[in-house]
């Protein structure tokens, strides 16, 4: 038994508005692969919660007319990497959040608690950083449209006020549109491991395919949250397809993070998963752009 | 915490039952309605003993609050067996393979593979291992379990 003080059920997004309005203390629980685990734990235990994943309206994948991709919060990570729209336009996240747990967390696992959470080594976060995702976020007093790169306030804190839930995360046209990606997460384990290091990098190329007219790179656990590597992407901007290129990025990310040491690892290693995983994700995206080294 | 009730599909028979609602499913399926095959291994999410099929997909069921399942569709190791009793292809092939030691692990295990051996698609060992990663066995070292998906896989899919 879950030892929780209430726990409230609503039927509708509207509904639980309301009750997170009344209720602003309790946690919004959506898949419960954290929240449930901590309060067998203790460590949440006596809390409220509001039951969320009912919610058939915050679940699902649809292309807008604008060809904006809109993922609704409580998709879980198995439907997100089966879904032909992320399948087409979107396949790196897909197949970052296939590297998430195992198969039955993936199944009960939901991208917006992964990134309601807070935690810098979530699996979609780099993912949805390096892909610039805006998030919806919903009050009573009406919707709130937030940068994704400005949600994270520090370690499991987040931008969402004791009113709102996320109740949409989308990607621009502009973001996905001829970008190919790799998502590479170090782990201890190829499964049921959480990431010692993870690192997302996305590339548009010119025509010619020999030029780099954009590349974004973002990191998990190489800093107190997900975070983007902007000087890599300066340097990166316009850059020659080549050799160089994966050296020209590995050597600006290391300015832009911030690792710690912890028991999976010391700072040390990580700033040296922090440039080789930022080569290979840079070589592979380049490669499935069509760039020749 | 006042009893609920919940209606849903439980082993193909449509069941109304009342739970409280801090219940879950695990305890539900194990402790209220005694199908014993539901097994309480670690109790977070990590061991995959727990695992049953909940509209045709694996969820450990120690970290799936039980009032969830209202109107969805639960499929336990006891929903595998026929009318007269008779154990399914699969569970015979973990007999046969000896992927059965201490057998605490097996009917998690068994639950996991169900979406390998039901799928049109052709898995590789490395694909069944992915699978079934969300599972741990401490006795077989894990070549037995794969050779009975595997094998029930192709049987399954030769018409056998």
């Amino acid at each position: 038994m879950y030892d929780f003080e209430k726990i409230y059920q609503p039927r509708t997004v509207a509904e639980a508005l309301q009750m997170k309005a009344d209720h602003p203390k309790a946690l919004i629980l959506a898949g419960g692969s954290d929240i449930l685990i901590k309060t067998r734990e203790g460590k949440l235990a006596g809390s409220s919660v509001i039951s969320i994943y009912g919610l058939n309206e915050l679940r699902g994948i649809c292309l807008e007319e604008d060809g904006t991709i809109l993922i609704r919060p409580l998709t879980s990570f198995s439907h997100i990497t089966a879904n032909p729209i992320i399948r087409k336009y979107l396949p790196t996240l897909g197949e970052a959040v296939d590297q998430v747990g195992g198969p039955q967390i993936r199944n009960i696992g939901t991208i917006g608690g992964n990134i309601c959470n807070g935690v810098t080594s979530a699996d979609s976060a780099s993912t949805l950083k390096a892909y610039d995702a805006v998030l919806e976020i919903t009050s009573l007093d009406g919707v709130r449209i937030l940068p994704y790169s400005e949600f994270n306030l520090g370690p499991g804190k987040v931008d969402l006020h004791p009113n709102e839930i996320l109740t949409g995360i989308r990607i621009l046209k502009d973001s996905y549109q001829d970008t190919f990606g790799e998502y590479i997460k170090y782990a201890q384990r190829s499964a049921m491991d959480i990431a010692t290091l993870g690192c997302s990098v996305n590339v548009r190329l010119s025509a010619d395919k020999k030029t780099v007219q954009r590349l974004r790179i973002a990191f998990g656990v190489a800093a107190p949250t997900p975070i983007r590597a902007f000087s890599a992407e300066k340097a990166a901007n316009q850059a020659k397809v080549d050799e160089n290129l994966m050296e020209t990025v590995a050597s600006n990310a290391v300015l832009d993070v911030n690792p710690r040491t912890s028991w999976r690892a010391t700072k040390e290693f990580r700033i040296q998963l922090i440039t080789e995983l930022a080569r290979r994700a840079t070589r592979s995206s380049v490669e499935k752009a069509g760039g020749k080294f | 915490m006042d009893k609920q009730k919940i209606t849903f599909t439980l082993n193909h028979v449509r069941r109304e039952e009342y739970i409280d609602p801090r219940a879950s499913l695990s305890e539900v399926l194990r402790d209220q309605m005694e199908l014993t095959s539901v097994k309480h291994g670690c109790n977070v999410g990590e061991c995959g003993a727990c695992t049953v099929l909940v509209d045709g997909e694996p969820f450990n069921s120690c970290i799936y609050l039980a009032i969830w399942v209202d109107g969805k569709d639960v499929l336990t190791l006891e929903g595998l067996t026929d009318i007269d009793g008779k154990i399914s292809d699969i569970q015979q092939a973990f007999i046969d393979e000896g992927a059965v030691q201490c057998g605490f692990c097996t009917p998690g295990f068994i639950m996991s593979s169900l979406p390998i051996i039901e799928s049109e698609k052709t898995f590789s060992r490395e694909e069944i291992r992915k699978q079934i990663s969300g599972n741990f066995c401490r006795c077989t070292g894990y070549e037995t379990i794969v050779n009975a998906i595997e094998k029930t896989a192709k049987a399954r899919k030769s018409g056998k």
